[in-house]
């Protein structure tokens, strides 16, 4: 008894702390958690002009669909070759990066790399997509002008399903990679300085301190981001790859989300959208628990 | 970030070693700032010089006719002015409705805070997409309207996570003294914690500024009025469009002042100034921000 009044008292005494809750909460349930319950068009064969009451459920007729159908196994293909590409190329550059930056000894070069590398992140997708485009253009690009003076052929590039993932892996590369590099920098800063000092003494060379001292300082941030990213990894950026891809890069480039969207957004299919969506944010939760997980077992290192 | 090898003297290896990452870190700064630095050349020169290639390193043939033909495009200046009012009015929203939740969820006195905490920060581990997104602004009858763009995207639960630990750092103390003088929970939010976590505030704020500046995606989807449309939007039309139709092959001479190419790379030149002039502020504030962020998780 004497809980619930002391509850009581705190919450009269603060109703006005639960009043700046208020709007928070209010927008998570319109904008969070509304469209929560909208998945369920995922079992239905929903049309946007009756509405649920006018829709048949299917249970899980748009998921066997998606599964079965000739789609699924260029989009889950893709999906992963991509976010393999995002594993292998763009998730270490950043460290490389943050471990040259910190062992520049000549102070100007080192700021300057840092503000060079932090500097594309801030240019919006729109443009960053413009210019890859632009500079791979056949008639105008830079990069066919500089094939033609080497005496090769002018290639369309954007055309050709070959040169997508090479493509996207090196404008993402070239866009993130010192932005994400900042987080590494703070936890190589962090480290401490007498470890260095001491390896020296000891005739330590600079891979030694590398390889048994920086490297080992930073394995929890490298954990950390791996576990935090990996489920936007396997989202993969199709905000990027709908600016970028052409039906005939498809082969190539078409992944879950950017065929949920087409089916969705373009060809008002909303249940079978729905539904690819949903499978596709399964596979990232199931990802993130076992990254979580594999990281535990192998590193001790985890983020819960 | 200094690390000097005290009292010892520096060998010829160290002094190789040395040398190295000065040129590697030349190199590194040339490939990130070079295709920027071309679109500016590029915009700069005739368009003759730009479709053979000689420019590459240098402006060839100087004119701001392409600047002057971007301009003139259809639509630039009301997207831009759309944009202006997205990212202010809407920055503007998103710190009003982030601070005050984080506020409140940095008490640990609050009831069921776990709970609240946890209905948060699901959201980022698990979120419905894009077409359930979609239909729900249809359901509100927001397709079309300003209001969606503002009020859909007013939290962004991984910085609401980073103002409510920066205000769970604040001294409890400074609480106390403000209730015993009889203050309000609004009153101490407003009058002692927004002024004592300005650096907070400016690193969320431009988190919020960034990312309303530069976004497309939802902007394309919800609007279909031309009038309403922010820059990046008009710029997804202007230029990624439309290379989709490689067929508009102007015929070039040596008198030619501008290109539908050298007009888009203008094009995309004024799109980055704005961020260009912010780029100190927001190099300064983003790394505190990140760091931060990364801390706290």
């Amino acid at each position: 008894m004497g809980n619930i009044k002391k509850a009581g008292r705190i919450i009269k005494r603060d109703w006005d702390l639960y009043l700046l809750l208020l709007p928070g909460v209010i927008w998570y349930l319109m904008f969070a958690y509304k469209p929560m319950v909208g998945l369920r068009t995922a079992f239905y064969d929903y049309n946007i002009f009756r509405g649920f009451a006018g829709s048949t459920f299917v249970g899980f007729d748009h998921f066997k669909d998606f599964i079965t159908g000739p789609d699924f196994y260029r989009t889950v293909k893709n999906t992963l070759m991509i976010a393999f590409w995002q594993i292998v190329i763009c998730f270490p550059a950043p460290i490389v990066l943050a471990i040259a930056i910190t062992e520049m000894k000549n102070k100007f070069v080192s700021k300057m790399t840092q503000t060079a590398t932090f500097l594309p992140y801030f240019i919006s997708i729109v443009v960053v997509c413009g210019m890859v485009v632009n500079f791979l253009s056949p008639s105008t690009g830079i990069i066919n002008m500089i094939l033609v003076k080497l005496g090769m052929e002018p290639k369309y590039f954007m055309v050709m399903p070959q040169y997508f993932r090479g493509i996207y892996t090196t404008m993402t590369l070239w866009q993130t990679t010192g932005f994400n590099a900042i987080v590494y920098i703070a936890a190589l800063v962090g480290i401490d300085q007498e470890l260095y000092e001491a390896a020296t003494v000891d005739g330590a060379g600079k891979w030694k301190k590398i390889r048994h001292i920086t490297f080992p300082g930073i394995i929890p941030t490298i954990v950390t981001m791996f576990i935090l990213n990996i489920g936007k990894i396997v989202k993969v950026g199709y905000e990027a790859i709908l600016l970028l891809y052409k039906p005939s890069t498809y082969p190539t480039a078409d992944v879950i989300a950017t065929y949920a969207y087409r089916v969705g957004i373009e060809n008002g299919n909303y249940g079978l959208a729905t539904a690819v969506g949903l499978f596709e944010a399964m596979v990232a939760l199931v990802l993130v628990v076992a990254a979580n997980k594999l990281s535990k077992r192998v590193t001790e290192n985890a983020l819960w | 970030m200094k690390r000097a090898s005290s009292g010892l003297v520096v060998s010829r290896g160290e002094k190789f070693f040395n040398g190295a990452m000065i040129v590697i870190g030349i190199i590194i700064t040339l490939l990130a700032l070079y295709p920027i630095y071309y679109a500016v050349i590029a915009s700069l020169s005739k368009p003759l010089y730009v479709e053979n290639g000689s420019v590459m390193f240098t402006i060839k043939g100087f004119t701001l006719e392409s600047y002057r033909k971007a301009f003139q495009k259809e639509g630039l200046w009301m997207a831009f002015g759309n944009t202006m009012f997205y990212t202010l009015f809407g920055v503007f929203i998103n710190m009003l409705f982030s601070t005050t939740m984080a506020y409140a969820l940095s008490k640990k006195r609050l009831v069921m805070r776990k709970f609240f905490t946890l209905f948060t920060v699901f959201t980022m581990w698990f979120n419905a997409g894009i077409i359930p997104l979609y239909m729900t602004f249809k359901d509100f009858n927001l397709l079309d309207t300003r209001t969606a763009i503002i009020f859909g995207f007013a939290i962004n639960t991984y910085n609401m996570i980073i103002l409510k630990s920066f205000f769970e750092q604040v001294p409890v103390s400074l609480e106390e003294a403000a209730f015993i003088d009889g203050a309000s929970n609004i009153q101490i939010f407003a009058k002692v914690y927004l002024p004592l976590s300005k650096p907070a505030l400016a690193t969320v704020g431009m988190f919020y500024a960034v990312n309303r500046w530069n976004s497309y995606f939802w902007a394309m989807n919800l609007l279909n009025d031309d009038r309403k449309i922010p820059l990046q939007v008009l710029l997804k039309k202007l230029i990624v469009d439309r290379v989709a139709n490689e067929t508009e092959a102007a015929i070039i001479t040596a008198q030619s002042l501008s290109s539908p190419t050298t007009v888009i790379y203008a094009i995309m030149i004024l799109a980055m100034i704005p961020m260009l002039i912010a780029y100190p502020f927001i190099q300064k504030y983003f790394k505190t921000g990140l760091t931060l962020g990364a801390v706290k998780g």
